[in-house]
């Protein structure tokens, strides 16, 4: 899956219905619609234009409970849900992924109506995957092996792998689809149910997932979706006696106070956090190439990746012409309107990332990089921002050190091997991370020295279902996707039995 | 849900609309041999066969395209149950399977889109598949039951029902058949592909064609092999329609080519052909090492071979008696009796022996013959006149070397090749055999004491019976308080001269890989 390729397929794509209808505003529990129990709501806002779309049920404490409740009950012993054959398990996420395919076009609108993302983008890029990796998952369900095991002694002794029980989920505004279907896919394969928040600033595609959830058939209570904000619904999630597992992607600050939060009933805790993935471009390497795939690295998704490629680190006998071209490009990114199927980038996700990214513009103008490109805002209403570059970078610099989150590209140089490993991993993140060369001992000697979950070679943001994601030090814990994430939602039940007399 | 469960829970619902039929098999047939395959009297809410069932494909299928035999032969194939022929299929002989070895292995050349392919869109090619198997469920089952007589229920319940279950689980396994990263000694980086081996050739029978038809080419395809597969040739009629569906499905050409043909002229071009590159056979113990010999004499292509057997059904007096009965019975009488995994030596501990036989005999009466088409008919006819033929033998012999005959042991009927069931002597058909034993240790020696190993079933309330039995049969299947519990997930296959490898779940992948270790030498490696 190369989505820097996304525009070959431009052609196919259905026209947008740039005002789709909005279904489906409230909780979701037991397979039902709710208010919130405090009637309050909050209004979700399209950050293209700055105005509200509709106002969304805000769920908080009282909601989170009644969620779990449901959970709790539809994971039961006896339950239909604990007694339905795995296999059917994988029958229902299939389903579930036809259905989404099915209203493909309609979410893909809808997902950029409430996060800027542009809607070849949202069409070509994010639905396909979250079809296919719940297409992944539906494998998945009754492969999930336990071991017979030679223990010494006349005992015959197995595993069960079992589901953990009730995952409460928090997911980012950022993929909000993909995130929901990274989340749901492997919980579901293997047994759980689900109590997920979704993000205050985009929470209108996943209530309508919500109600395919249902379409499919999944019994009422497997799965829980309550729109509301982190420092309430979230934090009682975080928090709960009755949740046996929490899985947060978001920002490493949060992630901190998710891990505490878990410490009251001991929950178990998977967590996908920030990020300043070093990219690095060794002279060798096929320039052109290097360049496009650095802009797509960091300008993707209007540069809202945990995994973007914010530093990207380039030889100095290449250095002066890679920033070069590569203001060149950003200069002729396509910033607007995020319906326009000529649009690369769309506006920031809201208000307060919008300043956010501008605070670190003016960083990085204030510590001395040397701005090539961009730096301002870019329309005069809506959240957008002029696709930026900085050289002459220099390590302990703001812009080098923090995660941006937004269209700004930071390009530092380097001469040696030895220097750029320990410069790419002198930070308190390990998420991904790329080089760029055609020499096979470099690429391989660079991708087992960094100290991330994710190495590309001569390629960037390359996601498949089936290839494990996720962070080392502070930039996560446990892995998602893939058949590691099974993990993360099994819990390993060791049966022992006496025998009277083992044989081999 | 096991066979059996269907069986009871499908057909057996319906039983009380039959009552007047109970008695059939020992009188002249009645309504039971009105061999309408849209009987009026079908219970609501039951599947339908079709009525006007039309046959569509009887060629060879070679690059999605259907072919004429290359020597101008035909197989005639019939209606076991009335006799009568249904249609002629092209008969394939060497040359057509070297025409379709050469589709498979074009289709299997390195950049072609078979190869090319994402491990993901194999599998949603099976899902397709399954998709339209589902579609097409009464049709196949009611081809099925015509063209091998088993009872319409259960080919829709059973048969149908694990095939598409089988199709869509190895559609799962598509990109999730993993190779490793290995820590290796020294200053090397090494990798494992998982490959596929290539050309495979595919040999099935005719007791559960669809099902073995699907049972072979799905593990396959989802690894990304090529296939030339040779159906029965008393069953070729389901497999020609699958061939059908694959293309429909988007399968590129060559990459399945069905070859109907007989074993002595297209199944020995298989074993024996250079650039096939592994056989894998269902059927005789006697063809499996045939072919075991064909492939070391050419060119020591891999072979997986599922064989016959000869399965102790073990039932201690603990067990829940009225539940070892009926699953004895169906362990035995299911299909005919015409399964690899019939459970054909009955072991009863000598304290409850008598009656246990008294109420298998009894379970054995009750059991309805005739048209396969209607509802609360247990048991169709036998395959073909040479299998009939040699069950009515075996059972003489039994006669003759002194067994006691408590049931049964006579044809059935005025046409169609039915047998009544029988309850004494051990062969691939309606028969049941039923042994006394007296201790633990006697039991598992006489009931490892066979050339075969394919299943075998152990009944008792005992754990300690039970685990004991479960480690010490030499089976590569056992059952314990059920028979005939079979899933996509569970592997199957024989000890000893039941076969050599197994199918099915994430083992089956195993026949179908091959292993490439990569390794390459870095500059400095780490841990």
């Amino acid at each position: 899956m190369f989505p820097s390729q996304y525009s070959a397929t431009a052609s196919a794509i259905p026209a947008p219905n740039t005002q789709p209808e909005i279904h489906f505003n409230k909780i979701f529990i037991n397979n039902e619609w709710h208010d919130a129990v405090s009637k309050k709501t909050f209004p979700t806002v399209n950050p293209s234009t700055a105005e509200v779309i509709c106002q969304v049920a805000e769920g908080d404490k009282a909601d989170v409970d009644k969620a779990v409740k449901a959970a709790k009950q539809a994971f039961r012993l006896g339950s239909p849900w604990r007694r339905m054959d795995a296999s059917h398990r994988g029958l229902l996420l299939n389903r579930l992924a036809d259905l989404i395919e099915r209203d493909s076009a309609y979410l893909a609108t809808l997902e950029t109506l409430d996060n800027g993302k542009p809607y070849t983008i949202s069409y070509s890029v994010d639905l396909p995957l979250v079809v296919k990796c719940l297409r992944y998952y539906a494998g998945w369900a009754d492969k999930n092996h336990g071991k017979t095991i030679p223990i010494d002694g006349d005992y015959f002794c197995y595993t069960r792998h079992e589901p953990v029980g009730v995952c409460g989920q928090i997911i980012p505004w950022n993929f909000p689809l993909l995130m929901q279907a990274w989340k749901l896919g492997p919980a579901l394969t293997t047994g759980n149910t689900v109590v997920m928040k979704v993000a205050e600033q985009t929470p209108l595609t996943a209530l309508y997932v919500a109600s395919l959830i249902k379409e499919a058939g999944f019994p009422e209570g497997v799965v829980n979706i309550v729109p509301g904000y982190g420092h309430t619904a979230g934090a009682a999630i975080s928090s709960h006696m009755d949740i046996d597992k929490v899985a947060f992607t978001g920002s490493t600050e949060v992630g901190q106070l998710i891990q505490q939060a878990a410490s009251r009933n001991l929950k178990k805790v998977t967590l996908e956090l920030g990020g300043k993935s070093p990219n690095i471009i060794l002279s060798d390497a096929n320039l052109e190439d290097a360049v496009e795939q650095a802009h797509f690295a960091l300008f993707f998704n209007q540069g809202q990746c945990c995994c973007a490629g914010s530093r990207t680190y380039v030889q100095e006998d290449v250095y002066n012409e890679f920033v070069e071209r590569s203001v060149e490009r950003a200069k002729k990114r396509v910033v607007g309107d995020p319906f326009s199927l000529q649009t690369e980038q769309g506006p920031q996700v809201d208000e307060d990332q919008f300043k956010k990214v501008l605070g670190y513009i003016s960083a990085g103008k204030r510590d001395g990089a040397k701005l090539m490109c961009g730096g301002g805002v870019a329309a005069d209403r809506g959240y957008f921002i002029q696709p930026t570059i900085f050289g002459e970078v220099k390590d302990n610099m703001t812009i080098a050190r923090e995660e941006i989150f937004g269209p700004v590209m930071q390009i530092l140089k380097f001469k040696t091997l030895e220097e750029v490993i320990e410069r790419g991993n002198d930070t308190q993140y390990g998420l991904a991370a790329a080089v760029f060369t055609r020499d096979i001992d470099k690429a391989h000697y660079i991708s087992a020295a960094l100290r991330a979950g994710t190495v590309w070679i001569n390629c960037y943001d390359v996601f498949g279902a089936q290839a494990p994601f996720g962070g080392y030090k502070a930039s996560g814990n446990g892995r998602e996707l893939g058949e590691y994430s099974l993990e993360n939602y099994t819990e390993v039940k060791t049966v022992t039995i006496k025998v009277p007399q083992k044989n081999s | 849900m096991s066979a059996i469960e269907v069986e009871k829970n499908r057909v057996g619902e319906t039983s009380s609309a039959c009552k007047g039929n109970k008695h059939n098999m020992t009188t002249t047939p009645g309504d039971t041999q009105n061999h309408d395959p849209n009987p009026s009297a079908a219970p609501p809410g039951l599947p339908i066969p079709v009525s006007d069932l039309e046959v569509k494909y009887t060629k060879i299928f070679i690059n999605n395209e259907w072919h004429d035999s290359s020597c101008g032969r035909k197989i005639p194939v019939y209606n076991p149950a009335t006799g009568e022929k249904i249609c002629e299929v092209e008969e394939g002989d060497e040359e057509d399977v070297d025409k379709a070895v050469k589709a498979a292995k074009e289709a299997f050349q390195l950049g072609s889109v078979w190869r090319r392919m994402d491990a993901s869109d194999r599998g949603r090619l099976l899902n397709k598949l399954a998709d339209l198997v589902e579609r097409d469920q009464l049709i196949l089952a009611t081809m099925e039951t015509i063209d091998s007589g088993k009872l319409f229920l259960i080919a829709y319940f059973v048969d149908l029902m694990a095939a598409i279950k089988t199709l869509r689980y190895y559609g799962g396994w598509s990109d999730k058949i993993q190779g490793r990263t290995i820590p290796v000694d020294g200053e090397y980086f090494t990798f494992t592909r998982h490959e596929p081996v290539g050309v495979c050739g595919q040999i099935i029978p005719w007791n559960f064609p669809l099902l073995m038809f699907i049972w072979k080419i799905a593990p396959a395809l989802c690894c990304g092999n090529t296939v030339v597969i040779k159906p029965a040739e008393q069953t070729p009629l389901t497999a020609l329609h699958m061939a059908a569906l694959m293309k429909e499905a988007g399968f590129p050409p060559g990459v399945v080519n069905v070859v109907p043909g007989y074993g002595s002229t297209a199944g020995a071009a298989i074993a024996s052909h250079m650039y096939i590159d592994k056989v894998a056979f269902t059927g005789s113990t006697e063809v499996g090492k045939l072919i075991k010999e064909a492939a070391g004499k050419s060119n020591l292509k891999r072979v997986t071979l599922e064989l016959g057997g000869k399965n102790p059904n073990i039932i201690f007096a603990d067990a829940d008696l009225d539940h070892a009965v009926e699953q004895a019975h169906h362990g035995l009488f299911f299909n005919q009796g015409q399964c690899c995994l019939a459970g054909s030596r009955i072991f009863v501990e000598e304290t409850i022996y008598d009656e246990f036989v008294r109420k298998s005999v009894e379970r054995a009466k009750r059991r309805v013959l005739g048209n396969p088409f209607i509802p609360g008919v247990d048991q169709g006819p036998q395959i073909d006149k040479k299998q009939f033929d040699k069950i009515l033998e075996l059972i003489e012999s039994g006669r003759k070397e002194g067994a006691k005959l408590e049931c049964g042991g006579s044809p059935w009927g005025d046409k169609g090749l039915f047998i009544q069931p029988t309850v004494f002597s051990d062969i691939f058909g309606p028969v049941q055999q039923i042994m006394k034993f007296k201790t633990l240790d006697e039991v598992i020696k006489r009931a490892n004491s066979t050339h075969y190993g394919l299943v075998a079933g152990v009944f008792t309330q005992n754990i300690n019976k039970a685990l004991t039995i479960a480690s010490s049969l030499q089976a590569g299947t056992v059952w314990v308080n059920c028979y005939n519990a079979m899933s996509s997930q569970c592997p199957f296959g024989g000890f000893k001269m039941s076969g050599n490898g197994r199918e099915m779940g994430e083992y089956g992948l195993q026949e179908y890989t091959e292993i490439k270790t990569v390794t390459i030498k870095i500059p400095q490696k780490n841990s």
